[in-house]
């Protein structure tokens, strides 16, 4: 039983993990119906950020590791904000292939920059947080887990309060529904855009350093797993759908956590494809979406 | 006998006197024309599937890679029974390795069925997706079979692969893919990628089209995986992964999606682009993805889809002055 609780634990903190990146997905194919597959390598660049950042400050306290993650958010935001001015606005209206052929140019791109820029060798990144265990009842839980639990947390309560608090939140919910409509009634689709991938990223680098945190090895290529994973549990929710992208994240973070400490535990990555799948043949608008009909 | 044949035929005696030959040719240039082969036979199968009939699929190295297992275990199992201690006949060898590339494409047409049926209900990104996820599903499960050598990949392939060979699929890859396209039969592809629901309305069953075009994508990958084995002479699972699509990918989409002889000529370059590049192939990868982004926003039906009604008029009116002139104002 306590190893059951200690498994469901791990796989809560890899969950929370997914959701910070399926949230980003799932923004961004709300406002434009596309797949971003930059987004996993935006996540590379905030675990890099927070690499950097970790080195000018002062490791194994609390406040450092949120500062670090702080400017890991920053600087993402930015470079979302950055990628869909220059690559993804030009394109805007386009036929969906061209755009997701723009997708992946854009992730092959930042992947082989980073190679290029950082090395292709994996670095050890710095315990940012301090590094305490607490053993309750004979479960382990490590301040990196607590940290990524608490503050995955926060961060979806802060995104469910912007996007249903705010006006530009409504904003967002109106170019979700209807882009033309909302354009009519005022709404200024381009912020609204911009402002959708500045969120995505931001809690895209977040993620990017608490993954760093838990799985301490950093390289150019290490979005392209995770992201696609994070994809998976978005579609798995209900692409578009905010509360059924973390659901989504969450059950796949257990699932696979579970196939981990079984003894299947080599076909870990293709378990997630294997949901993929089996989502997409039976219930195609996800757990949590809704079904509609496609009008000629 | 009609055009395409006599055209299949002339290419395949060519490239028999070519690998006749091949003893006098730098080994190097040999290299590079089998790499050309293989890619041109991959290239313009997936253009099959992703051009005429805009399915974007993004898991013909995982089809490869069946297809590339499948041969070399005929050939490595089969091979030593069946041509006895001597290594058997070149015409033998031959036979085996044709069945072999056969057994190959075969298998990987069975995988396309079979990642098909279910999954080209979906449209879009969302079918790319799924392709992708059938692709990396493969790897893995290669990765974890222990009789194929699992994650360090099958060694000691037999060296099979000729000129001969690759331009020999190459061709009939051209061939089937023109021909098909061009039939009557054929139009029901280009006409799914035009427009499904049209097609459905005018009694086309466009899901059949689709795995059709699907299967036989698939198949040509299959063999091109099986010329790859029997050329590399070793094949490991991570050498079929997402970024191998994406290079096949690449060079449908630097061609024109649905334009073969753009597609061929893609290929080719493509393939010959990091030999020239050899001293900066750190680049390569970026430059791929600048030229993805940039054709995309610029060209994006590729590189060589020229408008040649309208080339011609131009050139016409330029190297006529007389006719015209004066009325232009």
């Amino acid at each position: 039983m306590t190893e059951f609780i200690q498994q469901l634990l791990n796989g809560l903190s890899l969950g929370a993990i997914y959701a910070l990146i399926a949230l980003g997905y799932t923004m961004v194919y709300g406002v434009l119906r596309f797949i971003n597959f930059a987004h996993s390598d935006v996540f590379m660049v905030g675990a890099f950020i927070g690499y950097f950042a970790g080195e000018h400050l002062p490791h194994g306290t609390v406040l450092g590791g949120l500062a670090a993650m702080a400017a890991a958010m920053a600087g993402c935001a930015l470079l979302g904000m950055l990628i869909e001015r220059l690559v993804y606005r030009p394109l805007r209206g386009c036929p969906t292939l061209n755009v997701l052929i723009t997708a992946i140019g854009m992730s092959l791109f930042l992947e082989y920059t980073g190679q290029l820029v950082f090395g292709a060798t994996p670095r050890a990144f710095p315990q940012i947080f301090p590094s305490r265990v607490f053993a309750v009842h004979g479960l382990i839980i490590s301040m990196n887990q607590l940290i990524v639990i608490v503050v995955a947390t926060i961060l979806m309560i802060a995104l469910q309060v912007a996007v249903y608090g705010t006006k530009i939140g409504t904003a967002m919910r109106a170019v979700a529904l209807n882009p033309k409509a909302a354009q009519l009634v005022g709404v200024n689709i381009d912020v609204v855009i911009s402002f959708t991938f500045g969120l995505g990223s931001a809690l895209a680098g977040a993620g990017g350093v608490l993954y760093a945190v838990n799985y301490p090895s950093i390289d150019p290529l290490m979005g392209v797993v995770p992201g696609l994973k994070a994809f998976v549990a978005a579609v798995l929710g209900g692409v578009g759908n905010i509360p059924g992208a973390a659901l989504g994240a969450l059950i796949l973070g257990m699932v696979e956590t579970f196939v981990d400490g079984s003894r299947w535990s080599t076909y870990k990555d293709a378990i997630a494809f294997a949901i993929l799948i089996g989502i997409l043949l039976f219930r195609p608008a996800g757990l949590l979406g809704r079904f509609t009909a496609e009008k000629v | 006998m009609p055009k395409p044949l006599i055209a299949l035929v002339v290419a395949v005696a060519a490239a028999f006197a070519v690998s006749h030959y091949s003893d006098s040719i730098d080994p190097y240039y040999l290299d590079i024309m089998t790499g050309i082969g293989i890619n041109v036979i991959l290239a313009v199968s997936l253009n099959l599937v992703n051009g005429y009939t805009g399915q974007f699929s993004l898991g013909h190295a995982g089809f490869m890679s069946v297809g590339a297992y499948l041969s070399a275990a005929v050939t490595m199992l089969a091979g030593p029974r069946l041509l006895g201690e001597d290594g058997g006949t070149a015409v033998q060898q031959g036979l085996l390795f044709l069945a072999a590339l056969v057994a190959g494409g075969m298998g990987a047409a069975l995988a396309g069925l079979a990642v098909g049926i279910p999954s080209l209900r979906l449209k879009g990104d969302y079918l790319a997706l799924v392709t992708l996820g059938f692709g990396e599903i493969i790897r893995v499960i290669f990765q974890n079979v222990d009789a194929l050598g699992g994650a360090l990949g099958l060694n000691g392939i037999p060296d099979y692969t000729t000129v001969f060979w690759v331009y020999s699929f190459a061709a009939l890859t051209v061939f089937t893919v023109v021909c098909l396209v061009r039939s009557t039969y054929g139009r029901g592809f280009v006409a799914t990628h035009d427009d499904e629901i049209a097609s459905e309305a005018v009694g086309l069953n466009t899901t059949r089209y689709k795995i059709v075009a699907f299967v036989v994508g698939a198949f040509f990958a299959g063999t091109a995986g099986g010329l790859y084995a029997h050329f590399k002479l070793t094949i490991t699972p991570t050498g079929f992964d997402f970024t191998k699509s994406i290079e096949i990918v690449v060079m449908v989409i630097l061609g024109g999606m649905g334009n073969t002889p753009g597609v061929i000529l893609a290929a080719i370059l493509l393939t010959l682009l990091p030999e020239v590049l050899r001293a900066v192939d750190q680049y390569r990868m970026i430059l791929y993805a600048i030229l993805l982004i940039s054709l995309m926003i610029a060209r994006p039906k590729g590189l060589f889809n020229f408008d040649w009604a309208a080339i011609g008029a131009r050139l016409r009116r330029k190297f006529r002055p007389e006719r015209g002139h004066g009325t232009d104002a």
